[in-house]
């Protein structure tokens, strides 16, 4: 057993005097302190990470059998899920897995909400985060296009037309984007390289750049205070710090069962999560000359298709509400520098800060059914009122629920200095 | 463990809940099948194997003149029970082997041709259109001489389809009445039996259950089989949540709070 | 380390090892014959009546080629001829069904049945059944010059180290083979 470790521990020397193995381990594992006060909302960056492997080692056996190509690719899709061996269960990790990346980033971004995570010094971790989440939605839309059903045909024209409304460069742009003068061929075998390989590939390097971001800086905590301002004087290690490994690894593997019994629940029982994972026209292959009577991005894009719908159109042109759907996503980017309050953690935010977060939260959802319905969900307003008599409900409640999202922003530099902040303790509570 | 107990924004956990439970209640997401009278509900059964047996039978002999099934093999029938010997002398053309899919004959460009429209393939029909549609339109043909070919439908006017089961139900005849409701006379629309088939009301609703039975088994033949390997899985995870958890109180006894 | 700690550790290593065994099955399942191969590399049958005696009939299974040959006297008395000068003579290597592994490696002493695939490096020999002046009458692969006599049987001193294979068949009756299938029965 003896001459076994001895062996063991020869060969990490042999490596160790060629490679940083040791210090790399020590640097982001087992003396790398984290707060120890971590609670449910600190799952969610440890499950990006598995969802992200799952959907590259998913991604990685379905390229084998799927044909980037309009006229077999329907059919690769259904061939993969009747007669490859597995291959049901393998797409459907890769369809479920698209999905709940949106839901763990989603909710690891309000977690950024909720404890200030984005604050000094974490303003560049928070933007390689926005760039992940900009890189993840490209990536889902150009995988979305790849099973060429009706919803994947008719999703990616409307998305690529959208283009097509930039003033002046606008029409030739989105020929350019499809290389063809409709979604076609062309258009599904570059988005499928940029989906399997480019895509990937800048997520991949995304995650590295943001996670150097967070060891470098440390991890914010639900108190939202620095652990590095208390260091014991003997160690110098932080007195609130607790090593990454083991006591986070043990936990977070909580956090992946967890997630893994949701995930497999959704796989094994019901994939389409009623028509909003794969939607049901989905299974229609695509058809240039139909368009399916109601047309609805994934989920996961609704708020934002909800603002630009809410958006009128301006000297006839849609291209304002595309520029608005734009700066709903491009406005994440600056929030480092609006938040001017002098706590981080909401558990010390004053009664301002947290009514509007809670109403961005709420605008963000609403919104985010709004996009799904159609226009018509909420019938139309009495016709007796002026100006907004006879449109729709559902257009003038998205409309203030845009202008609620931005306020949430814009406005934050007024209100989180106004707002009455309770005093940050001075060690972890 | 999780300090829930500490989350003390209590006003936006309310919110958040409120706006999840808004959310939440949201109806399934829209079907292809929009037309204003309520479905009728298909009876589906996945595990009724002879219900399945009799849905591939009328598939076989009333739907594929015209519509494909290309992804689908009849050799995968024998997860209802059949044998390929079964399969080979009641399903299949003397010149298809059992390993082959549900083609037909009939050339999606041929068929543009000569009815305007290619008949879709129907492997994952059930999936797209959903099951209670199905069941319902193949409920609401009735006989309309205005129409080319002699058939109407309530659930999809003037559809292109004439009536695939005519010679099972007959030639059902629409009814109108007029009705009072609230003080206004609507029109109530609906089909009645006309000139007799080969089944009877209660036979035909069965066979029409069966086809649509069928056709949701087709399009995820392995849904029976998901749902066990799923409950095995479930139990699997629960015990291993259960050793993860201890694993991780053992190890944080270690941290002073 | 705690011993209780270090229980925990094994048994929760064991039960996600499990685990994760389970969910790699399906992706090793995956590069197994899809169902759409597996049809395609189903037995074939082929009507022998058509075949003259001395001549070649190529049929294909799993996408290769399958030779039938009718074999006349004459081609059958050559197999002890050239006896000696073969690597195998008596087929002791495992490339044939146990029914074929006798002197003229076939069911019926006639009818051969090969795999048209050298077992050098996979090309397919030509045929040149007919004997001629130093030639006994084979099979000549041109990729790396092996030869075969009328049984596939590998002359001595060739590159090919085994004789051509000999796929599993059965008669389904006197003029009909199925080739890739010596089930009984049916």
């Amino acid at each position: 057993m003896s001459r076994i470790v001895a062996a063991g521990q020869g060969l990490i020397d042999w490596v160790d005097e060629r490679f940083p193995l040791v210090s790399t381990w020590k640097y982001h594992m087992s003396e790398y302190y984290a707060p120890k006060n971590f609670n449910f909302w600190y799952y969610f960056g440890s499950l990006a990470m598995i969802v992200l492997v799952l959907q590259i080692v998913t991604g990685i056996f379905l390229t084998m059998n799927y044909k980037p190509d309009a006229l077999t690719a329907f059919g690769s899709v259904e061939y993969i899920m009747r007669d490859v061996s597995g291959g049901w269960f393998i797409r459907y990790m890769h369809s479920t897995g698209a999905s709940m990346f949106f839901v763990v980033v989603y909710l690891h971004m309000m977690r950024a909400l909720l404890y200030g995570s984005y604050r000094k010094p974490r303003e560049l971790l928070w933007i390689f985060g926005c760039m992940i989440y900009l890189a993840l939605m490209a990536e889902a839309f150009m995988g979305y296009l790849l099973p060429w059903g009706q919803m994947s045909y008719w999703g990616a024209q409307v998305i690529v037309n959208l283009f097509a409304t930039v003033p002046i460069v606008g029409p030739e742009l989105s020929v350019w984007i499809r290389g063809d003068f409709l979604v076609s061929d062309a258009t599904l075998n570059r988005f499928f390289a940029l989906h399997v390989i480019a895509l990937p590939l800048v997520l991949v390097g995304l995650v590295f750049l943001h996670l150097v971001a967070l060891h470098e800086v440390g991890s914010n905590n639900p108190d939202g205070i620095e652990i590095k301002k208390n260091k014991d004087p003997v160690t110098g290690k932080p007195v609130d710090g607790i090593p990454f490994f083991p006591y986070y690894i043990v936990k977070d593997l909580i956090g992946i069962v967890v997630f893994f019994i949701v995930f497999f629940a959704i796989l094994f029982f019901g994939p389409e999560m009623g028509g909003y994972f794969l939607e049901y026209n989905n299974f229609l292959p695509a058809d240039p000359l139909q368009t399916p009577a109601h047309i609805a991005p994934v989920w996961y894009f609704t708020p934002f298709y909800a603002m630009l719908r809410a958006v009128p159109a301006l000297f006839g042109s849609q291209f304002a509400g595309v520029a608005v759907m734009g700066a709903g996503v491009i406005i994440l980017f600056f929030l480092p520098w609006l938040d001017k309050s002098p706590v981080k953690s909401i558990r010390y935010k004053g009664p301002i800060f947290r009514t509007a977060l809670a109403i961005f939260v709420f605008s963000f959802l609403v919104l985010g059914y709004l996009g799904v319905a159609t226009t018509d969900v909420w019938g139309k307003m009495p016709e007796v009122l002026p100006i907004i008599g006879g449109v729709e409900v559902a257009t003038i409640v998205s409309r203030i629920l845009t202008l609620a999202y931005f306020a949430f922003f814009l406005a934050m530099p007024w209100y989180s200095r106004i707002d009455k902040c309770k005093p940050e303790p001075e060690r972890l509570t | 463990m999780m300090k829930m107990a500490k989350f003390k924004n209590r006003a936006v956990a309310a919110l958040i809940t409120l706006a999840a439970a808004f959310t939440a209640a949201v109806p399934t997401a829209a079907t292809a099948a929009s037309s204003g009278a309520p479905l009728l509900h298909a009876p589906v059964n996945l595990k009724d194997a002879v219900s399945l047996q009799r849905g591939a039978h009328l598939f076989v002999n009333y739907c594929m003149g015209c519509h494909s099934a290309n992804y689908m093999r009849f050799n995968r029938l024998t997860d209802l029970g059949l044998t390929e010997e079964q399969i080979k002398e009641y399903l299949l053309f003397a010149t298809d082997k059992v390993g082959s899919p549900m083609t037909i004959a009939m050339r999606p460009a041929d068929a543009k041709e000569w009815m305007g429209k290619a008949p879709p393939d129907m492997t994952v029909i059930a999936r797209s259109k959903r099951p209670d549609y199905i069941y319902t339109l193949l409920k609401s043909y009735y006989v309309d001489e205005t129409r080319a070919l002699g058939w109407n439908n309530l659930a999809y006017p003037n559809i292109g389809m004439p009536h695939p089961l005519w010679q099972l139900q007959g030639a059902a005849q629409l009814k109108v009445e007029d009705k009072e409701s609230h003080g206004h006379t609507v029109q109530v629309k609906s089909v009645v039996a006309g000139e007799p088939g080969l089944m009877n009301a209660v036979e035909y609703d069965r066979a029409v259950g069966d086809l649509v039975n069928y056709l949701v088994y087709m399009g995820e033949p392995w849904k029976v089989q998901s749902s066990r390997v799923g409950i095995i899985v479930m139990f699997f995870l629960s015990i291993l949540l259960v050793f993860v958890y201890l694993l991780k109180l053992e190890f944080w006894r270690d941290i002073k709070h | 380390m705690p011993q209780r700690r270090k229980l925990l550790l094994a048994a929760t290593s064991a039960v996600g090892a499990a685990g994760a065994a389970a969910v790699a099955a399906p992706f090793v399942a995956s590069w197994f014959p899809s169902e759409r191969a597996k049809a395609a590399g189903a037995p074939v049958d082929v009507d022998i009546a058509a075949i003259e005696p001395g001549m070649l009939l190529r049929a294909e299974w799993r996408g290769q080629p399958v030779w039938v040959v009718r074999r006349t006297p004459e081609m059958l008395a050559s197999l002890d001829a050239v006896k000696a000068r073969l690597a195998d003579p008596d087929s002791k290597a495992a490339q044939q069904p146990d029914y074929a592994a006798n002197a003229t490696r076939s069911i019926k002493p006639e009818v051969l049945v090969l795999v048209g695939i050298c077992t050098h490096l996979g090309c397919s020999p030509t045929d040149r059944l007919q004997p001629s002046e130093g030639w006994s009458g084979g099979f000549y692969c041109p990729c790396h010059g092996s030869v075969f006599d009328l049984a596939g049987r590998v002359f001595a001193g060739m590159p090919a180290p085994t004789n051509l294979v000999v796929p599993p068949y059965k008669y389904l009756n006197d003029t009909r083979l199925r080739i890739g299938d010596d089930s009984k029965g049916a």
